[in-house]
């Protein structure tokens, strides 16, 4: 199997407070990957990781290994503008930018530059086709992403991220605010991009990450508690404490 | 003594709009005033001959050509400085002993009378450099005038600009620039306007640090070396050396109707332009 990112012994402190204690994962390149657990768990920070997003935040020390494609993005000399290009990230709270529903998603595209008006029509088009949002929005696309319902708006972050093709699809929690039928089209969203993307999704809701992914891992406390395919985790879990967030114990 | 909670609520509710009636019929007042005693000099001619005798009679052309290169010229210089200035102190750097003297320099300066603006540029521009009471000093002596004012406003508006947006646009390859210029200012584009329509407003009005500086010339400005007046000097001189007042009360009302036009275009955009997409 083709491992897409690499994580060894990752450790990350806040100041003196460790918030990740050496994790590793190996997250394999078209699969849909679930990161579970109980707030404070690290999984956003590991996200952040990933994104490379930890470096806006002060007093963040590191050790250990991400490799991307086998390349170290913690220790190595990489580019972090061009690696946020190959890894979209959709946030928890959807925030459009104060644009057009158009602009919003050709965005990224035109940082480029490159693309011309034709091939940015079809790339805005194709993007809001695969979050499952063009049918709702084709007939207004100059119109501001604001007036759009919160399911809707998300599904806008889902396709700006797409509109740059990355290898690699980060969801921090992206329906916690949504209601079921938006969080459903989100789900079916992903389940076809897995076939060109890599995907990690975070999220508090264990019923999701059961019907939305393939593997998962269970945070707690900055611990990696239990790895596996989801259908494993969920039906015979191999830790207590994994089994009892499964139903509710905690969290 | 408690008084009856919904006796207060109606008693401070009726206080808070005397005061803000109060405020209002001050402003009211005054423009009233101006306009009364001003709007029968108000013709064609006044506004585009050249005064005659001291501006005893004729028209204020040169003082409205003054005005507004005046204005114009320095607002264009104290713009991008005062904006870039607070992009710098809000986007690239941290809170340090640095930006604690540049913030404390920019409300110093922001406390001086302008006089000492004027004495300042007199001493530094019209003497020093040899630029002579002229457009240009009067321009660099306004610009430094006005920059707290834009540098503040900027930074609050900067400020206020939601941290989520910065993500998102970090979160798609744009770079700190990329995401200053094409999320950050367009969001903060209304405050820092606001804070650039006080600017114009304190360039058009200011006196003293422009007869400093730029003298008091009836002549018009045609050259960036040339004396000139703005409308307020104008008013000031014809007022002070009881040259003639019914003038003096024409050129105030220019002045005031003119403030009000760019004020009222410039939120006119403002507004048009947040409109289109919240």
């Amino acid at each position: 199997m083709d491992v897409k990112v690499a994580i060894q012994q990752l450790r990350l402190s806040f100041g003196k407070k460790e918030v990740l204690k050496g994790i590793d994962l190996d997250i394999v390149k078209n699969r849909i990957y679930g990161l579970m657990g109980p707030s404070a768990s690290g999984k956003s920070t590991l996200i952040s990781v990933i994104n490379k997003m930890i470096s806006f935040e002060d007093g963040v020390t590191m050790s250990g290994s991400v490799l991307l494609d086998g390349e170290d993005i913690i220790n190595g000399d990489i580019d972090e503008v061009s690696l946020r290009k190959r890894i979209g990230t959709v946030f928890a709270t959807p925030t459009p930018l104060p644009r057009s529903i158009f602009e919003n998603v050709a965005f990224g595209p035109r940082l480029n530059n490159s693309t011309s008006r034709a091939e940015l029509h079809a790339l805005v088009e194709q993007s809001l086709r695969k979050s499952f949002l063009w049918d709702e929005v084709k007939d207004r696309l100059q119109e501001s992403a604001m007036k759009l319902s919160g399911g809707q708006q998300q599904r806008l972050c889902l396709a700006r991220t797409l509109a740059l093709n990355p290898e690699i699809i980060l969801l921090d929690e992206p329906c916690s605010g949504l209601d079921p039928i938006s969080t459903a089209k989100i789900e079916e969203a992903l389940a076809e991009l897995k076939d060109q993307h890599t995907i990690i999704l975070v999220s508090n809701n264990t019923k999701q990450i059961a019907r939305a992914t393939d593997f998962v891992a269970f945070f707690y406390l900055g611990e990696l508690i239990e790895f596996g395919a989801t259908d494993k985790v969920f039906t015979t879990p191999a830790v207590r404490m994994t089994e009892e967030y499964i139903q509710g114990k905690f969290g | 003594m408690r008084l009856n909670p919904r006796f207060t609520d109606k008693f401070v509710r009726a206080a808070l709009l005397f005061q803000a009636l109060f405020t209002v019929s001050i402003l009211v007042f005054i423009v009233f005033i101006v306009f009364v005693k001003g709007a029968a000099n108000i013709t064609p001619e006044f506004i585009f001959s050249y005064p005659e005798d001291m501006g005893r009679h004729g028209g204020i052309f040169p003082a409205i050509v003054g005005t507004v290169f005046l204005a114009v010229l320095s607002i264009a210089l104290a713009t991008p400085l005062g904006v870039g200035t607070a992009i710098y102190l809000t986007e690239y750097t941290k809170e340090s002993t640095l930006t604690r003297i540049i913030r404390f320099g920019v409300e110093s300066l922001a406390g001086i009378p302008s006089i000492i603006y004027g004495l300042f540029g007199f001493i530094f521009f019209v003497i020093k450099l040899k630029l002579g009471w002229s457009l240009i000093s009067g321009t660099l002596t306004i610009m430094i005038m006005v920059l707290p004012t834009i540098i503040r406003t900027a930074e609050e508006a900067i400020k206020s600009v939601p941290r989520n947006l910065r993500m998102v646009s970090f979160s798609l390859g744009a770079t700190k620039w990329e995401t200053v210029t094409k999320v950050v200012l367009p969001s903060a584009a209304p405050g820092i306007l606001t804070g650039i329509m006080l600017s114009v407003g304190r360039a058009v009005s200011e006196t003293a640090a422009v007869i400093f500086t730029m003298g008091s010339s009836l002549r018009l400005p045609t050259s960036l070396l040339d004396s000139g007046r703005t409308m307020a000097v104008h008013f000031y001189i014809l007022a002070r050396e009881g040259i003639s007042l019914e003038k003096a009360y024409a050129t105030a009302l220019v002045l005031v109707v003119s403030i009000l036009l760019i004020n009222i275009v410039a939120y006119y955009t403002m507004n048009k332009m947040i409109a289109r997409y919240n």
